[in-house]
């Protein structure tokens, strides 16, 4: 029985859809089946990341409203065979998917994945709702910024309510390091004891990933970038593997720790 | 029949002079109706004048809001008599559970984050961080074990005695009755074991060390004596 875990963030463009591809990317590549959902209805982009644009028939609102089956709208991806992604619709809008029917759905795929990975739509209202509301366990990301931090904080507030199976985990992205150390930028150390839940990874901010999207071929499918290890740190991490945090080099208010997340499979 | 009346008449209000002013205890069987003209009648024939602080005790009789502002009403009409206060030994069941609310610690062991308000009835203890954007409302005290870095409001029901402390003090803003103090424009640290309060002498809210809490609000904890 697989685990659906939502990636979550309050305010927009900070890496949501970008950490769903290599969360996925990296979990496929250690032989977990992973099916990801892309719930931004209307502004769907998980698939072009994923270079995955052309292969779309259905989408998520036609499986909803039986307009085809669920395993016709599920596109295959071109490097993994255990990787699958059920697309948002380009044209609905996010009103036309209830909670109920995305938790339903997310049932109905977990007996076939290990992991099953929702990227929400930026904001707290409906499209928010319905991401969360299949989703076992929670993923916040949020960049090293103040407003990112406040929004990524009100999420929080908003997933405890939601009686997931653990509190939700952090990531922090695109951390510039010359910005830390001249203190325009929040360290990871503020950042985890603010918002005081468990930190899953760090991710810096690089422009192979910018890259590796616009080729639609995530970064975690190269073999030793700096930004693959990380997305694939965090994989090993959400399989319950105790992966210390690469230090942002010999920087000294970075010896956060990353507890053993055991409890993550 | 009228020298019975009489009589009993005289015992439905009883005035006793104090080194405080004078105590005014009302009979608590009789109708409020007698208790209201012996009053005026008793004060009619008092012959003292100089300014004078009478308290009134209404014994077991439980007092209407109605009923003690037409007391008031009659101790007005004596320019040198002020009414320092009207007590009674009974309060509805209601105002027993509000008093009992008002009197206790509400204690939560969270983040209050962003966005979030947590607002109790009592003293407001909480084992965690207020977070950015969050709020704490309390009608009494706000204790933080954690960094204050949202926004706290104590006495929000009106008592200027009420304080805010926090195992670390770095507010967006502080409240304390209808006082408001907000964090300066420029960056600043925030301070370990601080507490803020109304000066009197200044009617600002001010911060202040931990260590002098004791000093400045010793009754700090007597709920009564905050005069509930
Ligand atoms: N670590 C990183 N380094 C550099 N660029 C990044 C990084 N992570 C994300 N980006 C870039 O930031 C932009 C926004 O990323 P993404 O689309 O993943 O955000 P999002 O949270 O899904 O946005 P939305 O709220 O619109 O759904 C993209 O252009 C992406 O390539
Ligand atoms: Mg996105």
């Amino acid at each position: 029985m697989g685990e659906s875990i939502v990636i979550t963030s309050g305010k927009g463009g900070v890496g949501k859809t970008t950490t769903t591809a290599n969360i996925g990317t990296a979990l496929a590549l250690m032989d977990q089946k992973v099916c990801l959902i892309d719930t931004d209805i209307g502004l769907r982009n998980l698939d072009v990341v994923l270079g995955l644009e052309n292969r779309i028939i259905f989408n998520l609102i036609d499986v909803i409203e039986g307009r085809c089956k669920l395993q016709s709208a599920l596109v295959k991806d071109k490097r993994f065979d255990c990787l699958h992604l059920l697309p948002a619709a380009q044209t609905s809008d996010k009103n036309e998917v209830t909670p109920e029917a995305l938790s339903d759905l997310i049932e109905q795929l977990k007996p076939d994945y290990d992991y099953i990975l929702i990227d929400s739509p930026a904001g707290i209202e409906q499209g928010y709702k319905n991401a969360v509301a299949g989703a076992d366990k929670a993923i916040v990301v949020s960049t090293p910024e103040k407003s990112s931090i406040r929004d990524a904080d009100r999420i929080i507030g908003l997933l405890e309510q939601e009686g997931l199976s653990d509190p939700p985990f952090l990531i922090v992205n695109r951390i510039r390091k010359h910005m830390v150390d001249s203190g325009d930028m929040l360290n990871v150390d503020e950042i985890v004891s603010t918002l005081s839940i468990e930190l899953l990874g760090i991710i810096l901010d690089d422009e192979d990933v910018i890259r590796a999207s616009h080729h639609g071929e995530p970064v975690a499918f190269q073999p030793n970038t700096k930004a693959s290890i990380s997305y694939r740190n965090i994989a090993r991490r959400i399989l319950g593997e105790s992966v210390p945090l690469m230090s942002l080099e010999d920087d000294k208010g970075f010896v956060t720790k990353v507890k053993k997340l055991l409890g993550m499979k | 029949m009228g020298c019975t009346y009489m009589s009993e008449w005289n015992h439905f209000v009883t005035m006793k002079g104090t080194n405080h002013g004078i105590v005014v205890y009302l009979d608590d069987q009789c109708s409020f109706e007698q208790v209201l003209q012996e009053l005026e009648e008793k004060l009619t024939s008092n012959t003292s004048s100089g300014n004078t602080e009478i308290s009134i005790h209404s014994q077991y009789r439980y007092l209407t809001e109605t009923q003690r502002q037409e007391i008031e009403e009659i101790i007005k009409h004596y320019n040198h008599l002020s009414i320092k206060s009207i007590d009674s030994y009974v309060m509805t069941r209601e105002e027993a559970h509000d008093l009992f609310e008002k009197s206790t610690v509400k204690t939560v062991m969270k983040t209050i984050r962003s966005g979030q308000i947590h607002s109790v009835k009592g003293d407001a203890l909480i084992i965690g961080d207020v977070n950015p954007g969050g709020t704490v409302e309390a009608t009494g005290n706000i204790f933080v074990l954690g960094k204050l870095r949202g926004i706290a409001h104590a006495g929000i029901e009106g008592d200027v005695q009420c304080i805010v402390a926090a195992s670390f003090m770095h507010p967006n803003q502080i409240r304390i009755a209808n006082k408001i103090s907000r964090a300066p424009d420029y960056d600043v640290e925030g301070s370990p074991r601080e507490f803020a309060y109304v000066n009197p002498t200044t009617e600002q809210i001010e911060l202040n060390q931990m260590q002098h809490l004791q000093k400045i609000r010793p009754n700090l904890l007597d709920v009564f004596e905050r005069g509930l």
